[in-house]
């Protein structure tokens, strides 16, 4: 119960940020973890005030509405994205454009970091080089290069069809090949061109040269700071530090710096230390052991067990009350019973975007709220159930004693339902366990922080290191909840019964 | 003692039962009898304030029985069901000491009053601290009667109370069954479906089939002076045909 309480308290001060605090935020792939960094490192180098991150949130609409709830300050983002994802304009708009759409919600974009990230044809550099080739208008003089595209490339209207009309490729389709056999199919020289994104970690690995866009077919996805309206006026040093990353960064420089992350290993804060000049740190090794046990396990599975038990604990409270209302109440049992089902029912990625703006936080408390949504469920359906299937014999027999109700419910009808009561807290509580590796998505730190970087990384020991120590919680969750039923049950619902006598 | 006056129950579109009233008189024993499905077990439950009934009114001595004063009236009344009713997850003795513990009578004054109902209904006390589950049928039965008995009730509802108890268990129990009623001298309301248990209680039976009384009298009146042809049937089915060993 203690230990409750001193989580809870935890939760509160680890999720209230002081509001001069920078809070930066980023999405869940390898690039936008890295700017998020830099751009992190660099609040704080200002010395004005704290910068703290909140990595990985997500997509769009996620880090989106933390940004307009004011959860964070600042995100990487890029031009291409604001038009069309979040502003859902149907022409092209340039910086000015976006800033006079964003002005009205308070926001702005600005600082282009100095490269584009967007589809690009690249070719080896020796051949490109032996040939010619620096822009894609000069590949309509080789008809007999050979494309290695991706099936979605070539089905994309931006994609192929478009790009071969526009430069008047003589060119025929070429056949689809998958985007990882692409580049071991260019390395080996079986195709000369294959289609990318232009700050891929591979295009340094492999030497490959990024083909100009001379008729700037490819919608452009300049990287940017995206933030609120007021920052430079609040933190003005820090944003004067922070317009210095301008032009900072040219694609050539962000392909090394996804390499450096994705292909040898490096932590993302080690990686962006390195880019703003600062002691690197030797990259990570890569034993899974090593991993499993690096030294942020303590914190995370602190993390996990406070935003379990936290969860849990509000949910019980809450939950088994419902349950009995359920069960007096016959005029209230299908409304809680069906409005806690339809909660279940919502993606977690949807109720977290969705408590995100209601909070006006990410974090833990949104984590919190969502996996003690989650958790009712299961509560609240076996308390009912369980108090529901007492034998009609017992329950009579106890009114018959003349017996009041709340004496009935607290001496008779609790305990004989307790079995079902606490099976149904041992079910949220192994799927909240499950559930949490999710709320690393909103910032909430947990063993999922490690999936979300595998899977962002495509690193499977990274992500095995955030699964397997979730999966082992789950077994101890519920081989503890098996321990704590033979405890709390009584003697005479047991299987079998101790004699206390004779 | 217990009064229905013109008491009516719809339960279901199939079973109703129809206007009866019946009169029960202090420190008698009376049985209702009839077979599965004719309302005699509702009638014990409308007399506990189980079921409420449509129209008419149960008295229980001068009151007439309403939710308001039925938990006060349940002070009064010992009810019995056929596999005891008895909670599994409290001892034996805890289960007899309930309704006390509830109304916060003494320690001492209830392991009393445990002593003497285990006397009366020849219960080994040791086997007080056992759960249900590890007492055998007819112990079970036993201390659901200490336990409706705990607070010295003036009426005694018993439904089928030996119905789940094998012939030699049932037969003890009829015999000490009929002992502490004559020595109480309660009012006691007990259903069976059995005729020899019937005969072996009571002086006053009352047949039902369907909702209704169909007669009321002792087995003399009822095998001599039937009301119906299905008095006759329902008694003659229950008899031990002719030749066979008594």
């Amino acid at each position: 119960m203690r230990a409750l309480l001193a989580a809870a308290a935890f939760a509160v001060c680890t999720s209230g940020f002081a509001a001069d605090t920078l809070t930066v935020g980023s999405k869940r792939f390898t690039e936008s973890y890295i700017l998020g960094e830099i751009i992190t490192l660099t609040a704080q180098r200002a010395g004005e005030t704290q910068a703290v991150h909140r990595p990985g949130l997500g997509n769009t609409g996620i880090v989106y509405a933390a940004l307009t709830n004011g959860a964070i300050d600042v995100y990487p983002e890029y031009t291409g994205t604001i038009e069309r994802e979040i502003l859902k304009s149907t022409r092209p708009l340039d910086l000015d454009g976006l800033n006079r759409a964003l002005r009205p919600l308070g926001l702005a974009a600005g600082v282009p970091l100095g490269f584009n990230n967007t589809y690009a044809l690249t070719m080896r550099e020796d051949r490109a080089q032996a040939l010619g080739v620096r822009s894609i208008s000069d590949l309509a003089a080789h008809p007999d290069i050979v494309f290695g595209l991706s099936q979605e490339f070539i089905g994309r209207a931006d994609g192929w069809p478009g790009l071969k009309q526009a430069y008047a490729l003589p060119h025929a389709t070429p056949r689809g090949l998958d985007h990882g056999l692409a580049y071991e199919a260019i390395a080996a020289s079986q195709v000369d061109v294959i289609d990318a994104y232009t700050t891929d970690a591979k295009i340094g690995r492999y030497k490959l040269r990024v083909l100009d866009d001379d008729r700037k077919f490819f919608p452009v996805y300049d990287a940017v700071l995206l933030y609120r309206a007021d920052l430079p006026q609040r933190l003005p040093r820090t944003w004067a530090a922070l317009s210095s990353l301008s032009g900072a960064l040219d694609a050539r420089r962000m392909v090394a710096l996804n390499a450096e992350a994705e292909l040898d290993g490096r932590s993302f804060t080690d990686v962006a230390k390195g880019f703003l000049g600062g002691r690197q740190e030797p990259a990570r090794g890569g034993g899974f052991l090593a991993r499993l046990f690096a030294p942020d396990f303590g914190r995370l599975a602190f993390e996990h067990v406070m935003l379990v038990s936290v969860s849990l604990f509000v949910a019980i409270v809450i939950g088994i009350p419902l349950g009995i209302l359920a069960y007096r109440v016959p005029a209230a049992r299908q409304w809680v019973l069906s409005v806690i089902g339809v909660i279940q029912t919502v993606p977690s990625l949807a109720l977290f975007a969705f408590l995100i703006p209601l909070f006006g936080k990410i974090g833990t408390i949104p984590a919190l709220a969502a996996l003690f949504l989650y958790a009712l469920l299961p509560i609240v359906r076996n308390t009912y159930s369980g108090l529901a299937d007492i034998a009609p014999g017992l329950r009579e027999s106890a009114i018959a004693l003349g017996l009041p109700r709340g004496y009935r419910l607290r001496v008779i009808e609790l305990p004989l339902a307790s079995r079902a009561i606490l099976a149904g807290v041992k079910t949220s509580a192994v799927i909240n366990v499950g559930t949490a590796t999710i709320a690393a998505f909103i910032g909430a730190g947990g063993f999922g922080e490690r999936i979300a970087q595998g899977l962002a990384l495509n690193d499977n020991a990274a992500l095995l290191a955030g699964a397997v120590p979730a999966a082992a919680l789950a077994l101890i969750v519920h081989g503890g909840f098996e321990l704590l039923d033979r405890w709390l049950m009584p003697a005479g619902l047991r299987d079998k019964a101790v004699s206390t006598s004779i | 003692m217990v009064r229905l006056e013109n008491v009516a129950k719809t339960l279901s579109p199939r079973f109703a039962l129809a206007p009866l009233s019946l009169d029960f008189a202090v420190g008698t024993t009376s049985v209702l009898i009839g077979p599965s499905g004719c309302g005699k077990s509702t009638v014990l439950r409308l007399i506990a304030g189980l079921v409420e009934p449509d129209s008419g009114r149960v008295m229980i001595g001068e009151q007439t029985l309403q939710p308001q004063n039925a938990q006060a009236l349940r002070l009064r009344i010992g009810y019995v069901i056929q596999e005891g009713g008895l909670f599994p997850h409290l001892s034996a003795g805890a289960n007899v000491a309930l309704a006390a513990r509830h109304l916060g009578r003494a320690q001492s004054e209830i392991k009393k009053r445990l002593d003497e109902l285990c006397e009366l209904a020849a219960l080994p006390s040791a086997l007080l601290a056992r759960y249900p589950r590890e007492l055998s049928g007819g112990q079970r039965q036993r201390v659901a009667l200490m336990r409706a008995l705990m607070l010295d009730p003036e009426l005694l509802l018993l439904d089928e109370p030996l119905g789940a108890l094998d012939p030699v268990t049932r037969h003890a129990l009829q015999q000490d069954l009929k002992a502490i009623f004559t020595r109480l001298r309660k009012t006691v309301i007990m259903v069976t479906h059995d005729m020899g248990e019937a005969t072996h209680f009571a002086g006053g039976l009352i047949l039902m089939r369907d909702g209704k009384i169909l007669q009321r009298g002792t087995i003399d009146d009822l095998s001599k002076r039937p009301a119906d042809s299905y008095v006759t049937e329902f008694i003659s089915a229950q008899r031990p045909p002719l030749g066979s060993a008594a």
